[in-house]
């Protein structure tokens, strides 16, 4: 009743083809960042620091692997490394060049990740599948050596790690020890918000569709007249850039500092496990699967001990973080079984739903 | 007169004629260069030399050193193999590939060691982490395989991950994330090394290793024995061969898939004891188990004889190429050694040494 297109009558061709054709899914979308943006000035400094900062860096990261893996179908567990790239290059190019603006820097930091991507993707070209998956292990492996093995990299420092410098926007601190989470928070979720937006007008467009043509039947889109060469590497060349932003974003908005463990197999897994969740295939997927893969340990820290404590049983936390090896294991499992396209596909479903209600179908 | 073109004409092929012009072509590259090492004209700093010349001078230089890095290497490249051989296992019956191995080596050798623990006698120990592999693959059977049948293979290979990371949690709530050690004396494995003199110098060979590549053997033989001597055996490979096929002679496919999985288990179990023995056993392991991969890529994923030989090359070359080509980059390129060697056979071998050829290409 309350989600209906009646009455919403289309004028133009470009209105026809928005990506959201209902006034109430627009009004929806500036109402949450609407309350986004509310909740840098509203928010305590744990929610932002530790909850919403890297639940928009991580759904970044994943947007990046959703779109080479979930819109294009090249599997790669590589993500780890990209991410890696992205924060070795924003380092050495802020550390080389401190005057110019950070932010600039941070987007530029991607395009380096986005050409180790294309390297790395070339044999993408040649196999498929689990076959892919181990070449991009060996990006994975072999630049996280260079991480560790390469002092160039971390500027000689005798520690092996790169910390993040002091660095302001409009004067005002956003990088550094004295950044407030709030200026950090709002510059990255300006940037989501940027990057999310560039990554939906790509997926809707001819782009997106040469990707998902090349994911069902890369044989007939080669037919159609795809050019398999130049859509796969651009699917790795830009999800290398996103997984790159979001690796320099983790360091130096997040972290403040990272070493090269920071950026291994399983970071990779962690992101990998967050779009199969989320669903492939799907941005806003990407932001659900982020979204509970980052907040089950958070929320099982909260509710397992308010579960027990009227019992007088405590909870070791590292028990907690069994617990949430096992579950998570558990729930891809089910997922995968209940719903193969992931939380994305409840999401329509239910708004399928909500489109007929009261009615059934 | 049209069969006339169709009889193929004796005399040399062109392939045979490329690869002996590229076999000359490197006999001349090595004499090249030899004579140009020994007249002095390049040496220890020059790049080429560092890189093609000099490591094949320390080889001989010290041949006893040689002898212990290959003998390494393929102790190291036959347990890569055992894993590889759990891998092989479940992909030719289920079609599945189960990228929860590595954790199932794992989880089975934290049981026995766990258990011995507890006070269970170690034979009666090995006997009772046998049957926990048997109820893990009743339940995986039962709960991940049967209501994902038909689903795309990347559905099933992401599937085993959740199995991964589940495995992981319970295998860490039950036994604790401490590195235990092996209770190889327990288990009459031998102890202790033996030192031969082999070139001139020594070389030591450590008796675990002597028994993890016997017993290796020996599951092998067993493995192919049980593949095309028992009925079980060839019901396997009749699902192995096609799954429509088999079900319509009458194979239970759920069960096939319990020993398969119970098959792979014990291959897992035997593995950890063995990894286990030459260091300790950890969730590390399961990290390790990603080497199985290249291994694998190298061997074809549906053949034993390939997962072996694969294991093998890589081992041998992984050590190798760590102790004699490691110092010019500075060291530990172990870590990934193995998967760039995965990537060139990759592009140019994608099937493996033995595997079908089913990739497709650009």
């Amino acid at each position: 009743m309350f989600y209906r297109e009646a009455g919403q009558f289309k004028t133009s061709y470009a209105a026809d083809m928005a990506v959201f054709p209902l006034r109430q899914d627009r009004i929806g979308l500036a109402a949450i960042i609407a309350v986004a943006y509310a909740v840098a000035f509203t928010g305590s400094d744990f929610l932002l620091q530790a909850v919403l900062i890297p639940f928009l860096i991580f759904a970044l990261a994943a947007i990046g692997l959703n779109l080479l893996t979930g819109y294009a179908g090249l599997l790669s567990l590589g993500t780890g490394a990209f991410m890696g790239v992205g924060a070795y290059a924003c380092y050495k190019l802020t550390t080389a060049f401190p005057g110019v603006n950070f932010v600039v820097w941070v987007l530029v930091s991607g395009l380096f990740s986005a050409g180790i991507g294309v390297f790395f993707g070339l044999p993408s070209l040649r196999i498929k599948g689990f076959y892919l998956a181990v070449a991009t292990l060996a990006a994975q492996f072999f630049l996280q050596w260079c991480f560790n093995r390469v002092p160039w990299l971390y500027n000689y420092n005798v520690s092996g790690a790169i910390d993040a410098p002091l660095r302001t926007l409009f004067g005002v601190p956003i990088v550094g020890p004295t950044a407030t989470s709030q200026t950090r928070y709002l510059v990255v979720l300006t940037l989501v918000i940027l990057l999310t937006w560039v990554a939906s007008n790509l997926v809707h467009g001819r782009i997106g569709r040469m990707w998902m043509a090349i994911r069902d039947m890369d044989i007939a889109a080669e037919l159609m007249g795809i050019k398999l060469l130049q859509s796969k590497l651009l699917a790795f060349a830009v999800s290398s850039y996103y997984c790159g932003v979001a690796g320099a974003m983790m360091v130096f908005f997040w972290y403040g500092g990272a070493e090269y463990n920071v950026f291994d197999i399983n970071q990779s897994f962690i992101v990998l496990f967050m779009i199969i969740i989320g669903g492939l295939g799907s941005l806003i997927g990407s932001f659900f699967g982020a979204a509970l893969i980052f907040m089950l340990p958070i929320a099982l820290g909260i509710i397992l001990p308010a579960i027990l404590d009227p019992f007088g049983l405590s909870i070791g936390s590292d028990t907690i973080e069994h617990l949430r090896f096992i579950i998570l294991g558990a729930l891809i499992i089910f997922f995968l079984i209940v719903e193969p396209h992931g939380l994305a596909r409840l999401w329509q479903i239910g708004k399928q739903k909500l489109r007929v209600w009261p009615f059934p179908y | 007169m049209a069969s006339e073109a169709a009889v193929r004409r004796p005399g040399i092929e062109p392939r045979m004629v490329a690869w002996l012009f590229a076999a000359l072509g490197v006999a001349a590259l090595v004499v090249i260069l030899a004579i140009a090492a020994r007249t002095g004209a390049i040496g220890r700093g020059n790049l080429v030399y560092d890189v093609v010349v000099d490591p094949f001078v320390l080889m001989a230089q010290a041949p006893d050193l040689l002898v212990q890095t290959l003998w390494e290497g393929l102790v190291s490249g036959v347990l890569y193999a055992l894993i590889a051989l759990g891998f092989v296992l479940i992909f030719k019956a289920s079609g599945v590939f189960n990228f929860a191995q590595g954790i199932m080596v794992v989880f089975a050798a934290l049981t026995l060691v766990g258990l011995h623990e507890k006070g269970v006698p170690a034979l009666v120990a090995l006997v009772l982490a046998v049957g926990v592999m048997l109820v893990l693959a009743i339940a995986v059977e039962r709960v991940v395989l049967r209501p994902l049948v038909n689903q795309p293979d990347i559905i099933l290979f992401m599937a085993t991950f959740g199995l991964t990371y589940f495995l992981i949690g319970l295998g860490e709530l039950i036994f604790g994330g401490n590195p235990k050690q092996m209770i190889a004396r327990q288990l009459y494995l031998p102890q202790g090394a033996t030192d031969a003199a082999i070139f001139g110098g020594r070389v030591r060979f450590q008796h675990i290793d002597i028994a993890a590549a016997a017993i290796a053997s020996l599951m092998i033989a067993t493995l192919a024995v049980f593949f095309s001597k028992t009925r079980i055996g060839r019901a396997l490979r009749a699902v192995a061969d096609s799954h429509k096929a088999a079900l319509s002679v009458g194979i239970s496919l759920n069960q096939i898939w319990v020993i398969v999985w119970f098959t792979a288990g014990i291959v897992a179990l035997v593995t950890g004891i063995m990894w286990g023995a030459r260091s300790d056993v950890s969730f590390a392991l399961q990290i390790i188990a990603l080497k199985a991969l290249p291994v694998l890529i190298l061997g074809g994923f549906t053949s034993i004889p390939g997962a072996i030989v694969g294991g093998l090359i890589i081992g041998v070359g992984e050590k190798i190429g760590e102790f004699y080509w490691g110092p010019l980059l500075g060291g530990g390129i172990e870590s990934w050694l193995a998967y760039m060697i995965a990537l060139l056979f990759l592009l140019y071998r994608p099937q493996g040494l033995f595997g079908e050829k089913i990739i497709e290409r650009v």
